[in-house]
């Protein structure tokens, strides 16, 4: 193998993997903040994904809206549908224990795949990309898939809104108020119900405009609401509920670990995710960037 | 002596109130019945009523660590699908063919992934616990699907073949020597959780389950107690998995699957858990219903599914069992 062959292909790896780690990104953010927030385990968090996806996809061809106008309906639309599940069945259980938490959002999940595939069948989705975002980029040396190209300046823009709004908002400032100390942000005054209200809103937006700009990379059918939940789950577990750093740089690496895992070795790559999960929660249960 | 006496007779009744509690009622036997009744009431429906059995065990093994000792998992499957291969390869690769010893290796080799694995992971709590026993259960998987040479990945191990009962039982083509073998198996197995769950053993998990740090500071060994039960469980998951893999005369990595694993939870929590019948009632109408309905439409089923698994979170905790013996009050005050 030629360096110039080497390189051609590392590029192409660390890419792909970069596209999908800032996919994997936007859908679990709001997980992560959510479950640092109230500590909600909210398995059903990839359905609102997926229900991103849909809203995508149906508005493109039954409407004919352009991709990126699709991609914020579906942000609005889910965000302000899942406060609706937020106020009527989640808040119930705030303070009910993971159990009730788990079953309650694995029965929505159940409810979800069901429903998308009476109205959708479980046949894949297909999307048409605007004409921009098929063609690919010419590097000189190799040339790069478009999408992916898009997907990782996409995937930065929204880490760099997060960390603005997170770091240097008083939206912001109040959230990590009351991840660090729920009772303590109560008791100067934060209304922590409707923060996590809004919280859960924005985070569940942010899932559905993860689902839709995944459809192209990932699929859409509707099992996708299971089939990549342990995935987000991990960015959540591996990077520290509540923290969007730990979220970025748990998403980055396991989209580039499990991409190249794909590539490299395909037997077996997924193993090594899997155990590599379970040695740094052994080590650090609260995740890497997580409060004990 | 003075300060004494009156303790005497209450202490009695307490030990008096303990003996009757865990004494077998009429009522139990019930289920039982019901079991032996269907053998000669249904004898075409031998292979479904096999697998209700077999999904009653692996719900049982999982009451005894969620109902008992109030370990959330989202990875039982492991154990079922670890037992399930044991079994399976034994005969398969092996050519061990006595099905009894297949059950115990079976047994033996869950417990040991369950005895190493909760020995691990039972320090944690919280959603660190729920994701490594996710973690585990799905890496076991993977390892399934990286040595598909040995386990005939997705088109799973096949060839199982399993010689007559003590040598004598033949097994026919409807499934009735295999319903009465996994009846005797359930059966006994039941039995020995039945009298963990009612030892001091099973009291201390209990005590576990409501308050753990009150138990830590009353001096109980609380680490050893949950590996212990989860080893326990995990090797009675792991013969409910051998009778999966022996009565099918096959093994793929669905048994291994987290559907599995979210499936026995949701019968349990169906059921009712820490009660031991929840097990039963649990996955006996949840397979019953499936049966029938989700040929019908598969669709509705799931939604189905997921409706009463949100019901039953929001209005019944305590599964079905909770419910009528809510209804039984209800009635008996009625009667007054």
């Amino acid at each position: 193998m030629s360096f110039a062959h080497f390189l051609s292909v590392a590029v192409g790896i660390l890419l792909d993997g970069l596209a999908y780690g800032m996919v994997l990104f936007i859908i679990s953010v709001g997980l992560s903040v959510t479950m640092g927030l109230m500590g909600f385990v909210n398995l059903a968090h990839g359905a609102f994904a997926m229900a991103g996806g849909y809203v995508t996809v149906s508005l493109m061809t039954r409407m004919g809206l352009p991709f990126e106008l699709a991609l914020v309906c579906a942000f609005v639309l889910v965000g302000a549908a899942s406060v609706v599940f937020e106020r009527l069945l989640y808040a119930r259980l705030y303070r009910a224990g993971e159990l009730d938490q788990v079953l309650l959002t694995i029965g929505l999940v159940f409810m979800a795949i069901a429903a998308f595939t009476y109205v959708y069948g479980p046949s894949p989705q297909p999307i048409k990309m605007p004409r921009y975002l098929t063609g690919s980029v010419d590097l000189g040396f190799r040339t790069l898939a478009a999408y992916r190209v898009f997907m990782v300046a996409v995937g930065a823009v929204m880490v760099a809104a997060l960390w603005y709004g997170f770091e240097r908002t008083s939206l912001g400032a109040k959230i990590r108020a009351a991840v660090d100390n729920r009772r303590m942000a109560q008791s100067i005054g934060i209304d922590v119900d409707r923060l996590f209200s809004l919280t859960f809103a924005l985070g569940s937006g942010l899932a559905a405009l993860g689902g839709g700009l995944a459809v192209n990379l990932m699929g859409l059918t509707p099992t996708f609401a299971i089939q990549y939940l342990v995935f987000f789950l991990i960015v959540v577990a591996v990077g520290g509920p509540g923290s969007v750093k730990g979220a970025v740089a748990a998403a980055l690496m396991l989209g580039i670990t499990d991409n190249a895992g794909k590539y490299l070795y395909p037997d077996g790559g997924a193993f090594f995710i899997y155990a590599a999960t379970i040695v740094l929660l052994l080590v650090k249960p609260a995740g890497l960037y997580g409060r004990d | 002596m003075a300060g004494t006496e009156p303790a005497a007779p209450a202490s009695a009744a307490a030990a008096e109130f303990l003996l009757r509690r865990h004494r077998l009622r009429p009522a139990e036997a019930l289920p039982w019945l019901i079991a032996l009744g269907a053998y000669f009431a249904f004898p075409d429906y031998m292979a479904l009523g096999t697998q209700i059995l077999i999904t009653i065990l692996f719900a049982l093994s999982l009451d005894l660590i969620l109902g008992y000792a109030g370990i959330v998992t989202l990875g039982h499957a492991a154990f079922f699908g670890t037992g399930a291969y044991a079994a399976g390869l034994l005969s398969a690769k092996l050519g061990w063919s006595e099905p009894l010893s297949g059950l115990a290796v079976a047994g033996l080799c869950a417990a040991a992934v369950g005895f190493v694995s909760g020995w691990v992971l039972l320090r944690y709590r919280g959603l660190a616990l729920l994701m490594l026993t996710l973690a585990t259960a799905i890496m076991l998987y993977e390892l399934g699907n990286a040595r598909a040479d040995l386990t005939g990945g997705y088109d799973g191990v096949t060839g199982i073949a399993i010689k007559p009962l003590f040598g004598r039982f033949e097994y026919d083509l409807y499934g009735h020597t295999y319903y009465l073998y996994a009846l005797a198996v359930l059966f006994v197995l039941f039995m020995v959780a039945r009298r963990i769950v009612y030892s001091p053993f099973g009291q201390a998990l209990i005590g576990i389950r409501e308050n753990v740090r009150r138990m830590h500071a009353v001096g109980s060994p609380v680490h050893r107690r949950l590996v212990t039960v989860y080893t326990v469980a995990a090797a009675m998951a792991g013969v409910a998995g051998g009778l999966f893999a022996q009565s099918n005369a096959f093994v793929s990595l669905s048994a291994l699957g987290f559907e599995r694993s979210a499936t026995v939870l949701i019968m349990l929590v169906l059921g009712g858990t820490g009660r031991l019948y929840g097990a039963f009632l649990g996955a006996a109408i949840y397979m019953l219903l499936e049966d029938s309905l989700a040929k019908l439409s598969p669709e509705f089923w799931e939604f189905g599914v997921g409706l009463v698994l949100v019901l039953t979170v929001l209005f019944a905790r305590r599964g079905l069992l909770g419910l009528l013996e809510d209804a039984w009050r209800a009635l008996e005050r009625l009667w007054r």
